[in-house]
């Protein structure tokens, strides 16, 4: 494939400017890190330099097996402590929050093993999303009145959404008799009734039905293209190249490149470090069958 | 052996004093277990800091009765903070470690020989009920209700303040479980972390949770001391606790009434199993038990209908089976 087919899945160049080296610079950047190192005991999982992801794209973390990706979001996103490093979200410093405090700040994740709230509905999911509620607070739970009117402004919300990721018929089944496909879509809808400015999706495709896939990156790309930032950790090659923007990879918890995908297609880095590794594991595997 | 009269005392105890206070005290535990997921097992000692805030207040200081339910609600979130605190953000593995041992270790401070000036030590405090009685507006002398449901004045006194705390803790468990506040709290039960991730303040929940929770089975103590006019530690064992577990597993755990009928069959059961094996055993027919032993065996058959219960109603009494069978991961 060609770097212009590339670009076609993407539509327009959305990343102006921005040079295909490890820790470039970008022109409107929502994220940047610097530093940011993690060890479990004499392991560094995560040690990175620095790292931009530019407002209103979908950007792709991609490394093997090991090498720091979900690490580095569970210290981005709060749930997990860093040993030093810093980030800024839209410009503020937000190392240091706790995880709900950075969801509140805008900036809202998803999980690889999909946290459906199995014994709550459908409904019930979407409306623990919606941020601000005042019925949420313990002396709050006793005025219904109070209460009542806004969370009559969130069911319609959380309705639209239902609607949209075609799960409005399900909207009072519990959340447990959802297909895996379908707690993925729950997941993504929920996380946006907090009505977040990014989106990190942890392998928003794993273990979902192939039937599934296609509705699932559309439903990703309608995000960006509404304003959103999406900052994603995907396996599955032909995805990520098909979708996003932006790539950045992870070997050994480093950024060893970034890119739009021709470049990164093209990098014998990343080859080496990455698809290299990945036709070996399929080898071994074969072999040993 | 008259069945009957063994029937009627069961039902009796159904709805006695007792059932009423642990059916408070399981109000709590619903509330830690049932609807937020934490695992307390040391329920009793909440109770035990409520009993004796009352029996400290009012037999060595000399305080009203007030004053005493004061203290020992004060104690109680007291001690939900100090189990909560270094606890409730780490997995729900070490909330329960704590529990089961500050809840012994309370009881075994309680009876020592140095808390005696406070506590009577292992012998306890008495006379716990006299402001209590006189604001009692029965006649202390009178039998009110009919046949074998008939109370004095004083028993129907403490039934109708226990039995309407139970009232009033239950319709409260109603309305923050129909409250946004409960849909956090039930989401911390299913998964906390992706409760995290929507921005809710996940650590202040579980301590409101654990507060309450401890608040309510600390008021379980005070009527408990109240009722009794008298407290001893060692009524403050860890089988307690288990007791309420049992109470909130066979009504059904997450429901507002579970604790409720969940006590009252549980105080059922117990009644008429003793009333049962005192029966066979006048009767010559247990010639291999001593008196003490029925005890033992009486526990013994309660588990065993448990068990005949978890296996045919695991979702408990009013519990919804189709929630609970809900795949879960």
């Amino acid at each position: 494939m060609s770097s212009d087919e590339a670009n076609v899945g993407a539509g327009v160049d959305r990343m102006v400017g921005a040079e295909p080296v490890p820790g470039s610079a970008k022109s409107d950047p929502i994220l940047v890190a610097d530093g940011v190192r993690r060890s479990f005991g004499g392991l560094t999982a995560v040690d990175v330099e620095h790292v931009e992801v530019q407002r209103g794209t979908i950007t792709a973390l991609i490394g093997p097996n090991g090498a720091g990706k979900s690490t580095l979001f569970n210290l981005l996103t709060g749930f997990d402590r860093v040993d030093r490093g810093r980030w800024t979200f839209e410009g503020r410093a937000i190392n240091g929050k706790r995880g709900h405090q950075v969801a509140r700040a805008g900036m809202v994740r998803t999980f690889q093993l999909t946290k459906a709230l199995t014994r709550m509905t459908v409904l019930d999911n979407m409306l623990l999303g919606a941020p601000g509620q005042f019925g949420e607070r313990m002396a709050g739970a006793f005025l219904r009145p109070v209460w009542q009117r806004q969370e009559r402004e969130n069911t319609a919300r959380a309705l639209v959404l239902l609607e949209r990721f075609k799960l409005i018929d399900k909207r009072d089944d519990m959340a447990g008799s959802l297909s895996g496909g379908q707690r993925k879509l729950l997941e993504m809808a929920r996380s946006l009734m907090t009505d977040p400015s990014m989106i990190m999706l942890d392998e928003p495709m794993a273990g979902v039905n192939p039937a599934l896939v296609q509705s699932l990156l559309g439903h990703i790309t309608a995000l960006r293209d509404e304003g959103k930032t999406v900052l994603f950790v995907e396996h599955d090659m032909d995805v990520i190249m098909g979708i996003s923007d932006w790539i950045v990879v992870l070997a050994q918890g480093r950024v060893i490149a970034e890119g739009r995908p021709s470049d990164i297609r093209a990098d014998q880095q990343v080859i080496d470090a990455y698809l290299g590794a990945q036709e070996e594991t399929v080898e071994t595997q074969g072999s040993g069958e | 052996m008259d069945i009957l009269s063994i029937l009627a005392e069961s039902t009796r105890s159904a709805f006695g004093p007792i059932a009423a206070i642990y059916a408070l005290a399981a109000i709590g535990l619903n509330i830690h277990f049932g609807y937020t997921g934490l695992l307390n097992f040391g329920q009793v000692g909440f109770m035990l800091v409520g009993a004796y805030g009352v029996g400290i207040s009012v037999a060595v200081f000399d305080l009203p009765l007030a004053a005493g339910f004061g203290v020992g609600l004060l104690c109680a979130l007291v001690l939900a903070l100090l189990l909560g605190i270094p606890t409730l953000r780490l997995r729900a593995d070490y909330l329960s470690i704590t529990t089961i041992a500050a809840a012994e270790v309370i009881r075994l401070v309680y009876r020592a020989g140095f808390a005696e000036p406070l506590t009577g030590g292992a012998f306890g405090l008495q006379n716990l009920s006299a402001d209590f009685r006189t604001l009692n507006p029965f006649d202390a002398g009178e039998r009110y209700g009919f046949g074998l449901l008939a109370y004095n004045g004083n028993h129907l006194w403490v039934l109708v303040v226990t039995w309407g705390l139970v009232a009033v803790m239950a319709g409260l468990t109603w309305l923050l479980m129909h409250s946004p506040w409960g849909r956090v709290i039930k989401g911390i039960r299913e998964d906390e972390d992706a409760v995290r991730s929507l921005g809710k303040n996940v650590f202040a929940y579980k301590m409101q949770a654990l507060v309450l929770g401890g608040l309510i089975g600390s008021l379980a103590g005070c009527m408990l001391a109240v009722y009794q006019a008298s407290i001893q530690p060692d009524q403050f064992k860890p089988q307690v606790t288990f007791f309420l577990w049992v109470i909130l597993l066979l009504g059904g755990a997450g429901r507002v009434f579970g604790p409720v009928l969940g006590a009252m069959a549980f105080w059922f059961l117990m009644t008429f199993t003793d009333g049962v094996l005192q029966g066979m055993g006048a009767l010559g027919w247990l010639p291999f038990l001593d008196g003490p032993d029925y005890g033992a065996i009486q526990l013994a058959f309660a588990g065993l209908m448990l068990v005949v219960l978890i296996v045919f109603r695991p979702q408990g009494l009013i519990g919804d089976r189709k929630e609970m069978l809900v795949n879960v991961k």
